[in-house]
């Protein structure tokens, strides 16, 4: 390495740069920035590409000045546990001084990709305005924006290849934004839109796509009935990935013939999702282009039923991605095994939030797959019940997961069989899968379990605890263990101030840590912060249960720490304080 | 299958009440359950819906909770739809999956919990009245449809009547109007004590006229 660097500095700085242009990692990219003073320039001068993991750990101003080439911005706001209501709606995320900076310093803005967000009508507006070349807008469980702003980017953004809506909170205010793509707009690659609400001006749509001959991927939201899905494929046989909305029709009549007729010639098709809403004797339709599926995603269509999906997937054979209901049942993940060989990645999804269902998956689904599907990497898994000798066997059939992720359904359920904590199982997936680097984990665990998480997860990024452990060692196992670990959330779970303090300098090499009910006390956060002036350390005192001048030795319901080179942000609401 | 998911429910109840069991009893993991327990108590959420109209007494069951986690053992374990954020799925599906759902919740005279319906699982007011029957049973007080739509208590004999609030804001009588438009129309359920009822019919038979 020696000898090459110096070697390479040599070089004029148009060669290092042509030279860097070929890595596209970021990771790769921080690693050269900080190899000498001369690479940290070239580099930060040709970088195009920037990923931002909080967007708190820095601000605008700092990344414009030393990424003034920048054309594709990727930017996370909230913590993770906001998916699940944990975090209060106005606790911030901003997007909107991010545009306006950028904006300001008329950078040539390209590609902004957002996740967990507020975006504005406004902070819409203003990007659609404000970059001439925008080509991409990807939102992820983003909110605070309504189709006006969406309006604003189909008229303004000329150039515009993707717009990708996934999981926002849309206010729909009027079925009209698809109808603002000026005729001129024939570049449309990818148009997701399956999370709005509203009703769909599907004239507009029918034309939108008629005339966008690149269009590869399409997702309609449950307003598009079956008859206009049927001329949209008309127009569009190049699709590869396919989202439909409403999929109700006569399975007799002439629309659904036609409908038959048109997706035989969608050859293309790879990916399949949608089925929002969906009468299960018009599947048999979809059967033809079922064999090339890579990708297959039935987990928002909670009308298709346990013997439906299990004749649909048989057809599935080169599935490589699979998202689903509990409604398949164990006999369904069954089936699934046995046809799906090329499984890399399983998500199965609760159908019944309120439990007043029987549809479940238990530990024998799991175990079935892992067995099947040798190649499965990639699991979320929402199940009744499971068991130490499961998880086991899992962990042998399986030992290439990169992302584990297992909820029971009731938090604290033990072995189903034994009565056991499920700590020999989760600690068999760790020992097995050496290449880890997402878990999540449920069920009554021990303190046992993160002695084993912090001995064998070594390439550990991010981890999840909720209702476990015992006392400070637990959360102490990893910390100390896990060298890798970027970001951890813990709910109500017993730890405490000693592991909170044990290794301040840590959560220096970590993205974020999130506590909430747990034991940490106020006196301690307070303690760390001042030790560690380069963490923000937030406290999210929702319902005033804690006064102004409080006691340092109440517990905090909720703690959110993360390193951050700008100090304490100032759009904190009031109930939030940063210490 | 409907047998393998039902035995499979079966043990999940058991287990569920198994698992509240062992955190009480005195044990190994002894020293840490009432903080595990508070975690958990402190996470249940009797709101639930959007428009709920009980904030506040899901503050004071919070705080009643805090004061007596060493009586928490004796009431009925919370269910797990009660525990914010569990299962962790994310909101926007929920909301997804909730569309094909009609969802009211359902109140009794004197029951200090709600529980929740979905309408659309029922095609006639017989159907749901014989789901209501059951739904405040862990009470110790059996319910039985009486006449038409009307319950008792066989325990003590004391009558309800179904109740609901339509869209309007107004309370009225289940069974007034057709099923379809009921299921359009009602925001929630209350079980109303007799006594109690008499009122509320005649003002509904004012405001009708």
């Amino acid at each position: 390495m020696c000898l090459f660097q110096s070697m390479m500095n040599y070089f004029p700085e148009e060669v290092l740069e042509h030279v860097f242009d070929f890595l596209t990692s970021h990771r790769d990219r921080n690693a050269v920035s900080m190899v000498c003073k001369t690479w940290y320039r070239v580099e930060s001068f040709s970088r195009e590409k920037v990923f931002i993991g909080n967007c708190y750990a820095i601000n605008p101003e700092r990344l414009i000045a030393r990424f003034p080439r920048l054309r594709s911005l990727t930017l996370k706001g909230k913590p993770h546990f906001a998916d699940f209501n944990l975090v209060p709606p106005d606790w911030g995320g901003y997007v909107y001084p991010w545009i306006e900076a950028m904006a300001k310093a008329s950078i040539n803005l390209e590609e902004l990709r957002l996740k967990r967000m507020v975006v504005s009508d406004e902070s819409l507006e203003l990007l659609a305005r404000s970059f001439p070349n925008f080509k991409s807008l990807v939102l992820v469980s983003c909110e605070g924006f309504t189709t006006d702003g969406l309006a604003a980017i189909a008229s303004n953004c000329r150039f515009l290849t993707e717009l990708d809506l996934q999981e926002n909170e849309v206010e729909d205010r009027r079925g009209q934004w698809l109808s603002c793509f000026p005729d001129s707009c024939i570049s449309l690659v990818s148009l997701n839109f399956a999370c709005l609400k509203g009703e769909v001006n599907l004239a507009a749509l029918e034309r939108l796509v008629a005339r966008c001959r690149n269009l590869r991927s399409l997702r309609l939201n449950h307003a598009v009935p079956l008859d206009a899905l049927q001329r949209i494929l008309l127009q569009a046989p190049q699709l590869v990935d396919l989202g439909t909305g409403s999929f109700v029709h006569d399975p007799d009549s002439e629309t659904f013939n036609k409908l038959k007729n048109a997706i035989q010639k969608c050859t293309a098709i790879r990916s399949l999702s949608g089925f929002l809403e969906v009468a299960t004797r018009c599947l048999p339709a979809i059967y033809p282009i079922c064999l090339h599926l890579t990708s297959l995603n039935l987990s928002y269509a909670p009308g298709i039923y346990s013997n439906e999906l299990i004749n649909l997937i048989s057809h599935c054979k080169k599935l490589e991605r699979l998202w689903i209901l509990d409604t398949i049942g164990d006999k369904g993940l069954g089936v699934v095994a046995s046809a799906c060989k090329e499984l890399q990645e399983l998500r199965v999804f609760p159908s019944d939030l309120h439990g007043v269902g029987y549809a479940a998956v238990t530990e024998e689904g799991l175990v079935a797959i892992s067995a099947g599907c040798p190649k499965l990497n990639s699991l979320l898994y929402f199940c009744q019940q499971m068991t130490n000798a499961a998880l086991i066997t899992v962990a042998k059939n399986c030992p290439n997961f990169i992302r584990f992720r297992l909820c029971t359904l009731n938090p604290v359920v033990p072995d189903a069989v034994t009565l056991q904590p499920l700590d020999e199982g989760f600690g068999a997936i760790v020992q097995s899968c050496k290449g880890l680097k997402r878990l999540s984990v449920s069920g009554l665990l021990t303190d046992q379990l993160f002695l084993y998480i912090g001995m064998y997860a070594e390439q550990l990024e991010m981890l999840s605890i909720a209702f476990a452990g015992d006392s400070d060692k637990g959360m102490l196992y990893v910390l100390n263990g896990c060298k890798k670990l970027k970001k951890l959330e813990i709910r109500d779970s017993p730890f405490g101030n000693v592991a909170l303090l044990a290794d301040v300098g840590k959560y220096e090499t970590m993205r974020s840590l999130w506590m909430s009910s747990c034991e940490v006390t106020l006196g301690a956060c307070k303690t760390l912060a001042k030790k560690m002036p380069r963490l923000n350390v937030e406290i999210i005192n929702e319902n005033e249960q804690m006064e102004g001048s409080s006691d340092d030795r109440q517990r905090v319901d909720k703690m959110y720490l993360y390193r951050t080179l700008v100090g304490p942000r100032n759009d904190a609401p009031d109930f939030v304080w940063t210490l | 299958m409907t047998d393998l998911t039902e035995s499979y429910s079966g043990s999940f109840g058991l287990n569920f009440e198994e698992t509240e069991l062992s955190l009480s009893l005195p044990g190994k993991r002894s020293a840490n359950n009432s903080s595990r327990k508070r975690g958990f108590q402190e996470s249940v959420d009797l709101t639930l819906g959007g428009n709920s109209t009980s904030a506040g007494d899901c503050h004071s069951k919070t705080s009643n909770d805090k004061n007596e986690i060493s009586s928490s053992t004796s009431k009925p374990p919370a269910t797990k739809a009660q525990v914010v954020g569990w299962p962790p799925v994310k909101s926007t599906r929920k909301n997804i999956m909730m569309k094909s759902r009609k969802l009211v919740k359902v109140a009794m005279d004197g029951a200090p919990y709600l529980r929740k319906v979905d309408l659309e699982m029922y095609s006639s007011y017989q159907q749901l009245l014989s789901a209501l029957e059951g739904m405040f049973s862990c009470l110790g007080s059996i319910c039985k449809v009486v006449k038409e739509k009307k319950l008792v208590d066989t325990a003590n004999g004391v009558e309800y009547v179904p109740t609901y609030e339509d869209k309007d804001g107004d309370w009225m009588l289940v069974g007034d109007v057709p099923w379809n438009m009921f299921v359009e129309s009602c925001k929630r359920i209350r079980l109303m004590k007799s006594s109690e009822e008499i009122g509320l019919a005649t003002n509904c038979s004012s405001t009708n006229s």
